[in-house]
């Protein structure tokens, strides 16, 4: 196991946000985090890289204990992708890939790590816009950059705080697509919260439901995305359909209260 | 097998480019960071042969090349006025510039400078008191000298003290910047009520920013603190670059963001306050410098502290040597000409620039 949570909490004063969270995260896994709005993705994936610190629980990655490493060496196991952020002095896109070297050299980039920054815009189809200002580019196009400065971290573990939602269906599956392939290629093990139940079925090799703060629901697609499951955690109810491998959930109407 | 070891081909050669034009992309920062270097010397040059004592250019060069000497009027206004007045310009102007460079890529607030924080505001404050509490007294200078320096810090303390108990977030700081120079303003503004108008006319001066009083003694200070803080400030600079990509994303890539923002503070406001101490404030090129550099340079702050700083220091010398010969044999207060000149200078860049800043 690349990431083992045990008994995690979480809250801010006397509000808990995470209660008694479990998990695992195994290597070269997509995991999809799901969830309404509130139900905590966002805080699980900030806790696991300590931007914010849980109260109760351990974090494990590799078997050692996150808390107990220096933020430069977590940098070095965990990448993550934080939700849009404008940047106020825009840098270029190859300068912003170099950042995520900052756990490799102090000051100055040596050959090598210009060469990875290389490398990750080969991955990742970055080329042309090398030397453009990242706020020239699209959204879904920035957000591969993002992408690629995280995988210059050379970490294992890839956080992704909902990366598609401000996409156009196009970007959302290149960049979904981009995931997917730097999993299948580095092996590396993402953790990604999605809003589309759609996308998340699809892109994930297992999924977790959140609710409340608690996990309501692990495992495949077929066994998380229950008409029942949707139901309780939304408050929605859902058709589940099954076409060519791939199910599909249609959400029809809320719940009347 | 041919088409795929075509693509590898392709590929190799797209890397090469994008190679070639990064590395070229540094070069050109580098060639920058000269050329400005070679601007700043080359306005010193000038400058030192313009003043209103009647030297010609040969006689100006005999006479630095001789020595320090001060045997004769002529060497007297090259040695003790002419030097040390366009020596502090460069120094001043260079630190005041880099401290505001820094200052904006931490707080990731393009208003953001040394005095928005409120350490003009202390700074002032400082000199009104030290003028009514020595007024016509001989040591007033160095009381002046010394109120004006620990005043400017005073805001930061208080900064400081707040956000050790609230996250250090850029917009916070920002805030409380502004509160405090409202604060000292009112300070200042109260000190004044009670003062006489000459000691207020003195306080205003001062307030506008002079290099007049420039001396081989403050030359030597203002020196020690740029060799002690610019390093400081480079040191930090490829951290602040980082946190341009957001608290989070940086703190994801090893930068302590909170940590890294009062680092910052702490030295660009001991950097500001050990020049503007001498010679007032003057506030706007701390603003004004790193924009303008930053539309050519792009953001790196690596190489912006050092080109914010020579523009810095080309446009404090420009303007003060303005000053000296505008009225000769009188000289204008260097902070209203720095304004009188950045001010349009800066508004015509921001109509021709491209969107964001490169």
């Amino acid at each position: 196991m690349r990431l083992k949570i045990k008994a995690m909490e979480f809250g801010y004063g006397s509000v808990t946000i995470l209660k008694d969270v479990s998990m695992e995260l195994a290597e070269s896994e997509v995991l999809g985090v799901v969830g309404p709005n509130g139900a905590g993705k966002s805080t699980l994936i900030r806790c696991i890289d300590r931007i914010i610190s849980p109260q109760k629980g351990s974090i494990l990655v590799d078997g050692g204990e996150i808390k107990k490493m220096s933020s430069t060496d977590r940098a070095k196991k965990i990448g993550y992708v934080p939700q849009g952020v404008a940047q106020v002095f825009p840098t270029t896109v190859f300068d912003t890939v170099l950042m995520g070297r900052r756990p490799h050299f102090g000051w100055w980039s040596r050959k090598e790590d210009n060469e990875k920054v290389l490398d990750m815009l080969e991955l990742l189809h970055l080329e042309q816009f090398a030397m453009r200002g990242i706020n020239e580019l699209s959204g879904g196009q920035q957000q591969k950059v993002f992408i690629a400065r995280a995988l210059t971290q050379e970490a294992d573990i890839l956080l992704l705080d909902e990366p598609v939602s401000a996409l156009d269906i196009r970007h959302q599956l290149e960049v979904l697509n981009v995931v997917r392939k730097v999993v299948k290629e580095r092996g590396i093990s993402v953790m990604i919260s999605i809003h589309d139940l759609n996308l998340a079925s699809r892109f994930s090799d297992r999924l977790l439901m959140m609710h409340n703060g608690t996990i309501f629901a692990t495992g495949s697609s077929s066994s998380v995305f229950t008409p029942e499951n949707i139901k309780q955690v939304y408050g929605v109810e859902a058709n589940v359909s099954r076409h060519g491998g791939r199910n599909y959930i249609a959400p029809d109407k809320p719940v009347e209260e | 097998m041919s088409t795929s070891s075509e693509t590898g081909t392709k590929v190799r050669l797209e890397r090469k480019k994008v190679e070639q034009s990064y590395n070229k992309y540094i070069r050109k920062k580098i060639y920058y960071i000269i050329l400005f270097f070679v601007i700043v010397l080359f306005i010193a040059g000038i400058a030192v042969a313009l003043g209103c004592f009647p030297l010609s250019v040969s006689e100006v060069y005999s006479i630095i090349f001789q020595g320090p000497s001060t045997e004769t009027l002529g060497e007297e206004s090259v040695w003790l006025l002419r030097l040390p007045r366009i020596l502090l310009a460069i120094l001043v102007g260079f630190g005041l510039a880099a401290a505001g460079t820094m200052m904006q890529g931490t707080l990731k607030n393009p208003l953001a400078s040394p005095f928005t924080l409120g350490i003009a505001a202390g700074a002032s404050f400082g000199a009104s008191l030290a003028l009514y509490l020595a007024e016509g007294e001989v040591y007033g200078q160095y009381l002046l000298v010394g109120f004006a320096f620990l005043f400017a810090l005073v805001p930061t303390l208080i900064i400081m003290l707040l956000t050790s108990f609230r996250r250090a977030t850029p917009e916070t700081m920002v805030l409380a910047g502004i509160a405090m120079l409202y604060l000292f303003g009112a300070f200042q503004g109260l000190v004044q009520f009670f003062s006489s108008p000459t000691t207020v006319q003195a306080a205003v001066i001062w307030g506008v920013g002079t290099l007049a009083r420039a001396s081989w003694s403050h030359v030597s200070v203002a020196a020690i603190v740029l060799i002690c803080f610019i390093p400081l400030l480079m040191w930090k600079a490829w951290d602040v670059n980082i946190l341009d990509a957001g608290d989070e994303a940086a703190e994801s890539m090893g930068v302590n963001a909170a940590r890294t923002r009062v680092i910052v503070m702490v030295i660009t406001t001991l950097l500001t306050a050990g020049l503007v101490c001498f010679t007032g404030t003057i506030g706007f090129i701390g603003l004004i410098t790193p924009h303008i550099c930053r539309m050519f340079m792009g953001g790196d702050n690596r190489f912006l502290i050092l080109v914010a700083g020579f523009f810095g220091a080309a446009l404090l010398l420009s303007a003060d040597t303005v000053g000296r010969m505008v009225i000769a044999p009188e000289s204008l207060p260097v902070g209203i000409l720095v304004n009188l000149i950045a001010g349009p200078m800066f508004l015509i860049m921001l109509l021709r620039k491209k969107e964001g800043y490169l």
